[in-house]
């Protein structure tokens, strides 16, 4: 076991899924969550997992696709479709996500360095797997997400 | 004592220090005799030390201590200013400079000692002290010591009645109740310095701060309020018991002992360290504007302007709803409109800065470079007070070192060179700054030797971005606007400065991001001239708002030259490109639903079978986009698109619509491309 960007505290992190799998994001990143339904403005020109910007309380924040950001399969929005908002060195974005669950606490022991997660392109978006009980929440690195 | 909270007004406050000391030691390189002005360099230095050694930073404190010895040295008469000084000086400024900005970036000073600076000093004391014993001078008696302060002191009086400026010798009795002597005079100081400017007090300042006297002090005090006005200020602080206030008429004849007090400086002075400046405590230079400011941090600024912001959108949604004609709700609006629109000014002037805090690095700048490069090169600079937006003052700073430096480097000939074409042998650049109706425009001119347009065409032709044939058909401003391709260089030397090609693209770029431009006017042989001209404020803009397919776009207006309506006919086909004819013009037609991705088709034509075309001016020449609707002229609020968005070209902003929606503002000179 090796423990990943964690030091000596334990993360506290936003649960959320995507498809099957519940993915977790440091929630010392998370600004606020929103439902999906401000208006998107598109964005021409931008990269395809960007699908527009939003007015967030007079702030003009652009969103990403999650799926489309992890080469995942894109799905049609749904009742539970959330934004998350992430702060990351002053950059605020929306992440698009299929359903919100939960702030969980993964004890730093029990958190396994990524290996096999993602592709070659996307494999720098994962920090790893956080196991809470019997779950097991895949952990993003919104940083990388974000920055990259 | 935990300082860290301190850093960040450590780090302005350093920098604005710095800035000055640089600002005056060009000038004391200039006019090695003025002693106001070394007055100021010393009080600067003191402020410095006082301000590195309450953070703890003794590498700095060390430093500036030294220089304050050394420019005490200078004040009392045992050494002259002479470049030898001036450069060891202009070392130690920027070993300060260095230490600063390790601490900006990691909180320490850093390991470099500068042991070798010091050293340099040290010599110049040593040669000085063999100089005196050479003249059997070794050890200064004290009433040498006080001959030499009074041609200190007597010469600034002299240069300040030269200035017409009035000198007063003020002796203040304080109340004998006084329990806090020295906060007492601290603050009598602190009031004179508001308008004057302190030449020497008595006792020295470092006494009165420890409570050394009665409770009288006199100083001198230069100043261009009346002698009345003083006097009334000063009964006016607390426990100030009697103000006695002379006129020096003049210090030639100032030989008589009260005049300047020398008398009682006589008693004072000997014995006294003479590394604590007693005697100048000037805060303020005699040019100085003073006005009262404070520090706001500009993010709070940015949350200010953003609010106003709001409030516009809001107050256009309103007039939305309640559009019914309503004479009197109109009235009301109208007022409210007034008023956030004052309000909007009023925000935006408070982040209006004066342009001075980038052009003040310049002189400095050019002095090194001209005498890396064995050019001789003087630097005039005017508009220096032309304000400007803070974020634009921020980031307009790289792209006129770039200019400068270009100038430097290719612009201004070795002095040879010069004297053999005919030109003063002494080089000009000229950097002006100044408000041109809703813009300011910056100037960088040389008289150096010109842009080579054969030099420009013969590298556009190996660089393969024109051909040959199509050369003789460019306008020279065409020709110019080649200068502006990325990795374009008309030397054939690579130097340290320049010569690399990275330079005026990059310029170019970062002008259009802050919505600005540049052009270049240059004849062979004798200069050239580079004008950037930038908007006066960046957060709000006149906007034609347009329908594209189903989506909203923004146009700066300042950009719009004019809407016309064409039958699709109008549109030519040449070589695969739409042109439009426009009496003699040919204006190539860009359709905007195919550039912003929205469908491969046409813009459909309106039930009067004609379809609207907005025309551009970029430069001299136009280009036409085709809209599909258009709803109207806007102020809309700028809105970063956010730093996520920075790599989107198509776009150079956003804005916020009256319905709360997002409209994206085109970045129509990237679309022309």
């Amino acid at each position: 076991m090796e423990n990943i960007k964690t030091g000596d505290k334990d993360l506290n992190v936003l649960s959320f899924s995507l498809g099957e799998d519940e993915y977790g994001i440091d929630i010392q990143f998370i600004e606020t969550i929103i439902e999906k339904n401000l208006p998107l403005t598109r964005v021409p020109g931008a990269p395809f997992y960007v699908e527009g910007v939003i007015n967030l309380r007079g702030n003009v924040v652009p969103v990403l696709d999650l799926r489309a950001k992890l080469g995942f399969q894109t799905v049609e929005d749904t009742e539970e479709t959330k934004i998350v908002v992430a702060n990351v060195e002053d950059i605020n974005v929306g992440i698009k996500v299929d359903r919100v669950y939960e702030v969980v606490q993964v004890n730093k022991n029990h958190i396994e360095k990524a290996t096999g997660l993602g592709n070659e392109n996307t494999c720098k978006y994962y920090l790893g797997l956080g196991k809470v009980n019997d779950k097991m929440i895949i952990l993003l690195n919104v940083e990388e997400i974000i920055k990259n | 004592m935990n300082t860290n909270q301190y850093l960040g007004i450590f780090i302005e406050e350093a920098t604005e220090n710095l800035q000055k000391l640089n600002q005056s030691l060009l000038q004391l390189e200039a006019n090695k005799e003025d002693t106001l002005l070394l007055n100021r360099i010393f009080r600067i230095t003191h402020t410095l030390k006082g301000m590195a050694a309450t953070m703890g930073f003794g590498k700095m404190s060390g430093l500036t201590h030294a220089m304050e010895d050394v420019l005490h040295k200078v004040k009392n008469g045992a050494l002259a200013v002479d470049e030898i000084l001036v450069n060891l000086l202009f070392q130690f400024l920027d070993a300060l400079e260095d230490y600063l900005k390790n601490i900006v970036n990691s909180g320490e000073e850093g390991l470099n000692e500068y042991n070798g600076l010091l050293q340099a000093l040290r010599n110049i004391d040593v040669e000085t002290a063999q100089e005196k014993a050479d003249r059997g001078n070794e050890e200064p008696d004290p009433s040498k010591k006080i001959m030499q302060m009074d041609i200190y002191v007597k010469s600034a009086i002299k240069k300040s009645h030269e200035m017409g400026m009035n000198v007063y010798k003020i002796t203040v009795t304080l109340d004998k109740g006084c329990i806090l002597k020295a906060a007492r005079a601290f603050v009598i100081f602190k009031a004179l310095e508001a308008y004057s400017d302190i030449i020497k007090s008595e006792p020295g300042v470092q006494d009165i701060e420890d409570e050394k006297f009665d409770f009288a002090f006199s100083l001198i005090a230069v100043t261009r309020k009346g002698k009345d006005d003083i006097i009334k200020d000063l009964y006016g602080i607390a426990e100030v018991e009697k103000v006695e206030l002379e006129v020096i008429e003049s210090a030639i004849e100032g030989e008589g002992p009260d005049v300047t007090g020398k008398n009682s400086m006589a008693v004072d002075l000997p014995g006294k360290d003479t590394s604590t400046p007693g005697d100048v405590i000037s805060s303020k230079a005699i040019d100085s504007r003073i006005t009262k400011t404070i520090r706001v941090d500009i993010k709070r600024l940015d949350t200010l302007l953003n609010l106003v912001g709001e409030l516009i959108i809001q107050k256009t949604r309103m007039e939305d709803v309640f559009n019914d004609k309503d004479h009197v709700k109109d009235e009301h609006f109208k007022h409210l409109e007034r008023i956030i629109s004052s309000l909007h000014d009023a925000v935006m002037k408070i982040r209006m800065v004066p342009i001075e805090i980038v052009f003040n690095r310049f002189p400095r700048m050019v002095r090194d470079l001209s005498k890396n490069l064995g050019k001789e090169i003087e630097l005039l600079m005017s508009g220096e007070d032309t304000e400007l937006d803070r974020t634009v003052v921020d980031e307009i700073g790289e792209p006129l070192v770039h200019l400068i430096r270009n100038s430097i480097d290719h612009g201004i000939e070795i002095p040879q060179k010069r004297i053999s074409m005919g030109k003063p042998r002494q080089g000009h650049i000229s950097l002006k700054a100044y408000q041109d109706g809703n813009s300011v425009a910056i100037e960088v001119e040389d008289d150096g030797q010109g842009i080579n347009l054969e030099k420009v065409k013969e590298k556009a032709v190996e660089m393969g971005v024109i051909i040959r044939e199509e050369l003789n058909s460019l306008t020279e401003k065409q020709l110019l606007e080649l200068l502006f391709l990325p990795s374009m260089s008309t030397t054939d030397t690579v130097s340290d400065l320049s010569g690399r090609g990275v330079g005026l693209d990059a310029v170019k770029a970062k002008i259009e991001s802050l919505g600005g431009v540049v052009e270049i006017n240059t004849r062979a042989g004798s200069g050239a001239r580079f004008i950037i001209r930038l908007p006066l404020t960046l957060a709000m803009i006149q906007a034609l708002l347009v329908c594209v397919g189903e989506e909203r776009y923004a146009i700066p207006l300042s950009n719009v030259k004019q809407i016309v309506k064409v039958k699709p006919g109008e549109i030519k086909e040449v070589q695969k490109k739409e042109i439009l004819l426009m009496g003699e013009t040919m204006v190539p037609v860009i359709r905007l639903v195919r550039v912003l991705g929205i469908s491969h088709g046409n813009s459909k034509p309106d039930e009067t079978g004609s379809v609207t075309i907005v025309i551009v001016n970029k430069g001299e020449k136009l280009y036409g986009f085709v809209v599909d609707e258009l709803l109207g002229q806007q102020e809309i609020v700028i809105k970063n698109a956010g730093k996520y968005l920075a790599g989107v070209k198509t776009i150079s902003g956003a804005t916020i619509l009256g319905d709360g929606k997002v409209a994206l503002i085109l970045d129509l000179n990237y679309l022309m491309q």
